[in-house]
């Protein structure tokens, strides 16, 4: 027997903002979790086994906080897995989940990812600096600066490519309900005046610090039948890793990232990423890795994503329409994020995804990354089940 | 080989927990002297109260006020307590069922000493002198009947929706032995590579493992204290535990002879100047201020040379 | 969907310190090298690769990242990560196999308790509302469950320094081991108290330590190894968290997942992952052991107890039972989390 067939067959997630002090940890993953399981339409004895996922501890405090959650997230007697891999751990997480289902051993499982940054500070806690080292790096912002120098430098990119992506995004967050961030008033020439934080990088191109999770119910064949106007089926995954410096790193266009997205688009049985998915959910933490994960994923050659970003094709309504969520970059619980794109692509095939639903959205494509550029998570989910 | 090289690390946050409706309802009694609890589906009074039941999982709301005396359930003791426990000389850890609750809370129990302790003994609550709508608001516990210092509860007409938690760890943090031999090569002033016996490629700082073979490098190479920026960006942002005061350029820079680059200051110039490619030094502190850190040098500052061409480092961005 | 069998294990010697970083990597470098020379296989047969550790032991965010430079990790790698102890890694790479998906897994898990203060840092595992502000240590925690078992008559002190002094007899035989040797069961009861009612020997040492686990399905498991220990059943739980409304005395999610798993009168051997001489007890009554098992022929977690490897650590010693052919069914078991919260429960069998 082969791998079983999987779907989503429900979504759900917080209201994300900068400070959620109405709730507690366990208060916060009940919003994602029951909204995702009222959309899923299943009940607590439905659910088999419980998958968590979120970025490091030290974010929280708690170590391994799912032990302490296990009451509230309904775990108590089943099966509960804690999944970490960085900042891709949103996606990673749906894919064990996944792979519950996959291998044939549950039949519906919840997954939820989390992040509560108010608890704490992650600018802290991702800087502090062991002995010996120069205490030279500032947050996930200066790590990956340098790195965009080197794209627009390596691809002769126009500078204003990154603020059109940072006004697209923000205008598509507009449009959700759920998003932490909603700047209809956004526009080039406000995100040009915005402060240069980590130069290249400027404010407004930059994601926000968010409290916030996401949840989502993965099904078997015969549970994914019962969805009321289709759930998402999962065509393809993959994941992959490399370390984090090697001499002769590419960090522009990680090799991982590659490989990924090829083995992804093998599985899917998709030739022409560009013209075969309707809508993608890409983790777009600063507003230039639009550009580089267009070229990473396979959607243009290298050197050319931001044309497609240029031209106005990512946007909403263009021809491959790009966190029309409003993405990160709008919303960031960063242990959720990966997730959050996930379920954005599979409410996009199920027809849920409400003012920014893309029209006739009937494959798309959820995208996670971690680390620094290195650990890779996505997945293809499509409105149809996938040819065998 | 020498012992490889360790120094302390401290890992503290004072966290801020934003409590929701059940706890914050929890801690503001204890700021007023009161101990409510929560009923579940199956009837049991959870103090401390739980959000969701553990049974059905569903939110509970209906809260019981128990009272500030209980039995010890069982105890253990601690003879030596550690940073951060209730009281500073030895004393009992017990489950305690307050009157009124029909689940345990976890707390301290000040006896003196191991024999004047039993499981079924009656305990009160010592309160602190100053709450502050928190879980230490209850200071300890006493046996029951023992006199208690007449604290007031405190005021404050607003909920509690926020409790700070220090959270203060620990910890020795060890380089690599060949990370080791490298910083002790910078405390004479020296950068101390490795080739990774693999692939040839020279490391610097050195690595227990070539990330690409998955073998300690080994043969040493001494490199220059020149190289190049590769790329880097402006950090105009001030953040929390910060040591540089902002803005600054942080730049890979890649030595002359290195196969990887590693993060540092650019100074010496208008930030703006730095470029890709640009040829730097080392700008080494006073010898008397070396230790074993790359701190030893300060920056790095432009050279005037020619950049180097953007073909000769592409493959390293 | 294809069986899984373990064909490799290694592990690194438990000690009290390792000089080396917190990364694992000095740890984990040797120990791949020797399960790829015992099977045969190399970096790039490996379908997948699974690890579990923990950021607060490292005292780091994202402390397993550099772990995969022991890998050699490019070509990049098919690899996930958990923050569990890496018997869990075992449990999502035998998904991957089943799957059909890969048909090879490397799993590792590593922890250097030496950094920090190990009974402080698990303190952090607790509710962080109303009991880890109070900074009770995960030993006094187990001295409350141990009473209570004490005062139900459940187990006496006897008891527990028999436990105690079977596994440092059984660790005389394993080179791995950290405690070990020959003790009188009066010499441990005289000892003093180190937290009423544990006295030293029931507490499992702080230990530096990692492990590294081959997969296989069980059809190239064949090509691999001699012997291949199929996992026939492997099955995991978690219990309410809430110490004060448990009944600390059991291990309900120890039982559920043993039921799961299929766990048979046939065992012959169980290696358990029992941190404190009463856990042991818990486990055997909550697993169904009877007194023909032979109880942790490594002497267990009580010789040597790397957080983070450990569990992942006992299901390779069983499929060693297996690998030597000196048993055809066993049990390992693996725990997390305060007072036996979380179990995973694993049957072995030569094929």
């Amino acid at each position: 027997m082969a791998k079983q067939l999987a779907a989503v067959l429900g979504t759900g997630q917080t209201h994300h903002r900068a400070k959620r002090t109405d709730v507690s940890m366990p208060g916060l993953l009940r919003e994602a979790i029951d909204r995702a399981m009222a959309d899923a339409r299943v009940e607590w004895a439905d659910i088999d086994a419980i998958v968590l996922g979120k970025a490091p501890d030290l974010f929280e405090g708690v170590m391994m906080p799912e032990l302490f959650l296990t009451d509230s997230i309904g775990a108590t007697g089943k099966p509960l897995l804690r999944v970490h891999t960085a900042g891709s751990v949103g996606g990673s997480t749906a894919l064990v989940a996944a792979s519950l289902v996959q291998a044939g051993v549950h039949r519906r499982v919840l997954t939820v990812a989390f992040e509560k940054q108010s608890e704490s500070n992650a600018m802290w806690a991702l800087s502090i600096i062991p002995p010996f080292q120069m205490p030279v790096s500032a947050g996930a912002g200066g790590y990956f600066a340098p790195h965009v120098r080197s794209y627009i430098r390596r691809s002769g990119a126009p500078g204003h490519v990154g603020a059109m992506v940072a006004v697209k995004d923000r205008r598509n967050g507009a449009l959700n309900p759920y998003s932490h961030l909603r700047q209809t008033d956004i526009t080039l020439e406000s995100v040009q005046a915005s402060q240069m934080l980590w130069d290249p990088i400027r404010y407004d191109e930059t994601c926000p610090s968010s409290d916030g999770a996401c949840a989502m119910v993965i099904g078997d064949e015969a549970a994914g039948d019962a969805v009321a106007g289709g759930p998402a089926w999962i065509h393809a995954t993959a994941m992959r890793t490399e370390p984090t410096t090697f001499a002769g790193r590419d960090q522009v266009n990680p090799q991982a990232g590659k490989d990924a997205a090829a083995a992804l688009w093998r599985e899917a049985g998709i030739t022409n990423p560009l013209s075969e998915v309707d809508a993608a959910e890409i983790y777009v933490p600063f507003s230039w890795f639009e550009p580089m994960w267009l070229e990473n994923l396979g959607f243009m050659p290298e050197g050319e994503g931001w044309k497609l970003t240029e031209a106005g094709e990512t946007a909403l309504g263009g021809r491959l329409p790009v966190n029309p969520s409003g993405g990160v970059l709008s919303s960031n619980p960063i242990g959720a994020s990966g997730m959050l794109r996930f379920a954005e692509a599979a409410k996009q095939v199920m027809g849920r995804a409400g003012d920014y639903q893309v029209d006739g959205a009937r494959i798309a494509l959820g995208h996670a990354y971690g680390g620094g550029s290195q650990y890779f998570s996505m997945w293809v989910v499509g409105s149809a089940k996938p040819a065998r | 080989m020498s012992t490889p090289l360790s120094a302390p690390l401290e890992v503290g946050f004072d966290y801020t927990r934003s409590l929701g409706p059940v706890l914050g309802r929890f801690v503001t009694g204890l700021r007023e002297h009161r101990i409510e609890g929560v009923r579940g589906s199956d009837g049991r009074v959870h103090v401390p109260p739980v959000e969701y039941d553990p049974v059905t999982a569903e939110p509970l709301s209906e809260f019981v006020p128990v009272t500030e005396e209980g039995t010890v359930l069982s105890w253990s003791w601690i003879a030596v307590p550690l940073e951060g426990q209730p009281l500073s000389h030895p004393f009992a850890w017990a489950l305690i069922r307050l009157d009124g609750a029909d689940t345990a809370m976890l707390h301290a129990v000040d006896v003196g000493s191991p024999d004047r302790i039993h499981t079924g003994m009656r305990v009160r609550v010592r309160w602190t002198d100053e709450p502050a709508g928190h879980i230490r608001d209850i200071a300890h516990f006493v046996p029951a009947g023992t006199p208690v210092p007449d604290t007031r509860p405190g005021s404050g007409d607003e909920p509690v929706v926020v409790m700070v938690t220090p959270v203060h760890l620990h910890y020795q943090h060890s380089a690599s032995p060949e990370e080791t031999r490298y910083l002790r090569g910078l405390a004479e002033g020296r950068f101390i590579g490795q080739r990774c016996p693999a692939c040839g490629k020279v490391y610097l700082p050195p690595r227990g493992a070539c990330p690409t073979d998955g073998v300690p490098t080994a043969e040493e190479v001494e490199l220059p204290d020149t190289g190049i920026v590769t790329t880097f960006c402006i950090v105009n942002v001030p953040f929390l535990g910060q040591r540089i005061k902002p803005p600054y350029v942080a730049a890979y820079i890649l030595l002359d002879g290195a196969d990887i680059a590693f993060l540092h200051l650019v100074l010496g110039c208008e930030a703006s100047e730095v470029r890709m490619g640009m040829r730097v030094r080392a700008a080494w502190k006073p010898r008397e201020e070396w230790g074993t850190t790359l701190e030893n040098v300060h920056h790095f500052e432009p050279t005037g040379e020619p950049d180097a061409p953007y073909e000769s480092f592409a493959h390293h961005l | 969907m294809q069986d899984v069998a373990v064909v490799g294990f290694a592990q690194a010697p438990n000690v009290r310190r390792t000089s080396g970083t917190t990364n694992g990597v000095e740890m984990l470098v040797p120990i791949f090298a020797e399960v790829f020379s015992a099977t045969g296989l190399a970096k790039k047969d490996i379908g997948f690769w699974c690890s579990g550790s923990s950021d607060y032991l490292a005292g780091r965010a994202f402390s397993f990242i550099s772990a995969i430079d022991a890998i050699g990790a490019f070509p990049p790698i098919h690899e996930s990560h958990v923050e569990m102890d890496a018997a869990w890694a075992v449990y999502e790479a035998w998904l991957k196999i089943r799957t059909g998906e890969v048909d090879t897994a490397v799993v590792y898990g590593f922890g250097k308790s030496s950094a920090s203060q190990l009974r402080r840092v698990l303190t952090l595992q607790l509710d962080p509302y109303t009991v880890a502000p109070l900074w009770p240590d995960s030993i006094s925690i187990a001295g409350i469950q141990a009473r209570l078992g004490l005062e139900a008559g459940l187990w006496t002190e006897k008891d527990l320094a028999e436990v105690a002094a079977r596994s440092r007899a059984d660790a005389a035989h394993n080179p791995h081991a950290q405690v070990s040797g020959t003790v009188a069961i009066t010499d441990l009861l005289d000892a003093p108290y180190l937290a009423d009612p544990l006295r030293a020997h029931d507490i499992a040492p702080v230990t530096d330590g990692a492990a590294v686990l081959v997969l296989a399905s069980a059809e190239r498991a064949k090509d691999l190894v001699d012997r291949p220990a199929v996992i026939t059943g492997i099955e995991h739980r978690v219990d309410s968290p809430v110490l004060g409304a448990r009944d600390l005395t059991r291990a309900p999610s120890a039982e559920a997942a043993a039921k799961a798993a299929g766990v048979s009168a046939e065992v012959e051997v169980a290696e358990l992952h029992a941190p404190f001489t009463h856990q042991e007890l818990i486990l055997r009554t909550a697993l169904g052991l009877g007194d023909r098992v032979h109880v942790n022929p490594s002497g267990g977690v009580l010789s040597g107890n790397p957080m983070f490897a450990a569990g992942l650590a006992r299901i390779g010693e069983a499929a060693t039972q297996i690998f030597t052919g000196k048993a055809r069914r066993v049990l390992a078991h693996a725990t997390s989390g305060p007072a036996l919260q979380q179990n995973l429960v694993a049957v072995l069998e030569a094929a």
